[in-house]
């Protein structure tokens, strides 16, 4: 059984600096983690990889070269493989674009369609991109089910039963394999890297894949193949007209905040 | 046949309509006005009919009912599949959906399926005076910033809207529109997907998404046993409780509850954020609220940045005091005196 985990190198939060000329975000090298939300993905194929031995990890993810980073952390977890598709080419992507070469790779890495013995697993979104469209493209693309919002997977025989939080609670789905899934956080608390994984993690060499590898032209990704534009970005008026009152003991500042509420209609 | 109109995907859960769908009429009445174009709405589901004249009377030019025993629950595939048979046939120029889970799950099928562009989780929506194109605008990097982002050449144009980022119409009982009932042939459907099991959620009368009031703790409550102020103040105010993720990593509410770049997404009419300190990813995940009040002991908390109304006090002080002044105001009393 092979299990392909989709895992993108994003900017660690706390890190995140806006260029205010150019109204871009400043990208540190040194500063990148895996996200958050994908390490969960990881933890999850490892922790199926134990209860079936014969389950094989394959981490795969679309960046610049420097992303090999987050394949190799991938791998001192417990990955048995990393796969990095990178190449000018493929720069400037949107989520269309990123889940055509992503979907594309998973076939060619898996020899064909995927089998009824195959699971994709992603985060549920990235924190940089927040979109969390990449894992249903993925399955769309793919033409395979997809599971989303998962917090508990169970593998069958060629199906998988997974539990999804939605709004109202939880929904218990069946779907054959192969599918895609995406997770939220509280599935599991991913674990550490081992020292045998670490040393792995030096050795194992990291595929590299560009667009000519996957069949893919100039016009199917990258910038030409991304429909979407983003054509301003702009700070939001964060600061509002706040009314603060200071501590008291004589119950003025609950008073108006409750006839400020009262004004505006709220209670 | 070129690309023309509008068209919201409404939602159901259990079989109701959601008024989520409302706030999506809403906002596509106004994209349409400005294409002088017309605004459809699409429900699945089986026997939804009887919600279509609401939808004609919040907006809706045109409702598609797409019925089908199969389209009974949400299960993505059927629905994708629908709705892309459905946008290849009316070809609207526009599609929106709620950024719900379901809206949130099956638009990413569909613009895959049509190979056109999706914008997620907007809470602004505008038409380019210039080419009539439509103007996406949403958070980007952790609440941050706002882009705004189009689909120049690809069509339709497709969008999630953030719940509660706009308001409903009134209804309008005088409104005229049409109901086309579709029905596609139920092989379309098959799929190997199935919903085993529903577990309502108890944890949560209201859940956060939905609210239209969440009151929301962080660390400054000290114990789980202190939470439970946050949970008395939020029954008094009908509200949904909400929770910083330190809060939920310590086991005090569960994961549905937190609010931020990890968790949930809110827009409310009311924000209630009391002994937090509104780091980047908690406000990432409130600050589009359409008030905030913040309570806190340290002045400098970076909340108040984001609040509206604020109070500088000890919560273990000015939350009691808040729960008992509603209190009476609940019971009628006059709360001043003299
Ligand atoms: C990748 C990533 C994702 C994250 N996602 C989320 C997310 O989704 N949601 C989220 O919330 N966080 C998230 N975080 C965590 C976030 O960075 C903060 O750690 C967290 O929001 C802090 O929670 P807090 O405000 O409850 O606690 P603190 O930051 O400890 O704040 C407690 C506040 O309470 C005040 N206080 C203390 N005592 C009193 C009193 N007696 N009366 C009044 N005020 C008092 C203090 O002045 C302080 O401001 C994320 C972090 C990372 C790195
Ligand atoms: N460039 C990428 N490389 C690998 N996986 C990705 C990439 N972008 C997105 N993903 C996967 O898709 C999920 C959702 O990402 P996003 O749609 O960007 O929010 C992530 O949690 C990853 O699992």
């Amino acid at each position: 059984m092979n299990i392909y985990v989709l895992l993108k190198q994003v900017p660690g939060t706390s890190d995140v600096k806006m260029d205010e000329e150019t109204g871009t975000m400043i990208r540190t090298e040194h500063k990148n983690v895996i996200n958050p939300l994908d390490e969960n993905a990881l933890a999850e194929a490892i922790r199926l990889k134990d209860i079936r031995p014969e389950v094989k990890v394959t981490a795969v993810s679309m960046g610049p070269p420097h992303a090999q980073k987050a394949l190799r952390e991938a791998i001192a977890l417990g990955a048995d493989e990393g796969v990095l598709l990178s190449h000018r080419g493929f720069g400037g992507s949107d989520t269309l674009a990123t889940s055509k070469a992503l979907a594309k790779a998973l076939v060619t890495l898996a020899g064909g369609p995927l089998s009824n013995d195959d699971l994709v697993l992603c985060g549920d979104r990235a924190t940089d991109g927040e979109t969390g469209q990449v894992g249903p493209m993925v399955s769309a693309i793919l033409d395979v089910p997809v599971m989303t919002y998962v917090r508990r997977i169970a593998l069958e025989d060629h199906s998988i039963v997974a539990e999804r939080v939605v709004e109202e609670g939880l929904e218990l789905i069946k779907a054959s394999l192969p599918a895609v899934v995406t997770v939220v956080k509280d599935i599991n608390q991913p674990g550490f890297p081992t020292l045998s994984g670490k040393l792995k993690a030096k050795s194992r060499e990291i595929r590299v894949l560009i667009p000519d590898d996957l069949g893919l032209s100039g016009d199917d990704v990258g910038l030409k193949g991304s429909p979407t534009r983003v054509v301003k970005v702009f700070r939001p008026r964060l600061s509002r007209d706040t009314i603060v009152h200071p501590q008291d003991t004589g119950g003025v500042a609950v008073d108006s905040l409750l006839s400020f509420l009262e004004e505006r209609g709220i209670i | 046949m070129t690309y023309r109109g509008v068209m919201v995907i409404g939602e159901q859960r259990g079989g109701v309509l959601h008024p989520v769908t409302y706030e999506l009429l809403a906002r596509g009445r106004v994209l349409a006005d400005k294409l002088s174009e017309e605004l459809s709405c699409v429900i699945l589901g089986h026997e939804m009919e009887q919600f279509a004249e609401g939808m004609i009377q919040r907006g809706a030019d045109v409702v598609y009912v797409v019925d089908d025993p199969a389209l009974k629950h949400f299960l993505p595939r059927p629905y994708a599949t629908a709705l892309t048979r459905l946008a290849k046939e009316a070809k609207p120029e526009i599609v929106l959906s709620a950024a719900t889970t379901q809206g949130r799950t099956i638009m990413p099928l569909i613009a895959a399926k049509l190979d056109t562009g999706l914008t997620a989780d907007c809470t602004g929506l505008d038409i380019d005076p210039l080419d009539r194109s439509l103007l996406q605008t949403r958070p980007a990097i952790g609440g941050n910033v706002m882009a705004t982002i189009k689909t120049p050449t690809s069509r339709p144009q497709m969008a999630t809207v953030r719940p509660k980022s706009a308001k409903p119409l009134p209804a309008d009982e005088g409104r005229q529109g049409r109901v086309v009932l579709k029905t596609y042939e139920a092989n379309i459907f098959s799929t190997c997907e199935e919903l085993v099991e529903f577990v309502k959620d108890t944890t949560q009368d209201v859940n956060v998404q939905d609210a239209d009031i969440v009151v929301c703790g962080g660390k400054g409550l000290k114990t789980r046993d202190n939470f439970h102020m946050i949970e008395e103040l939020a029954s008094l105010l009908g509200a949904a409780v909400g929770a910083t993720r330190d809060i939920v990593d310590l086991g005090w509410v569960g994961y549905p509850h937190q609010i931020g770049l990890s968790g949930k997404t809110v827009s409310p009419k009311l924000y209630i954020a009391i002994g937090l300190s509104g780091s980047v990813q908690h406000l990432a995940g409130m600050q589009t609220s359409e008030t905030i009040v913040a309570i806190n002991k340290d002045e400098d908390a970076q909340i108040f940045q984001v609040a509206d109304f604020g109070i500088v006090g000890d919560l273990f002080d000015v939350v009691p005091e808040l729960i008992e002044k509603l209190r009476e105001k609940k019971n009628g009393k006059c709360v001043r005196e003299g």
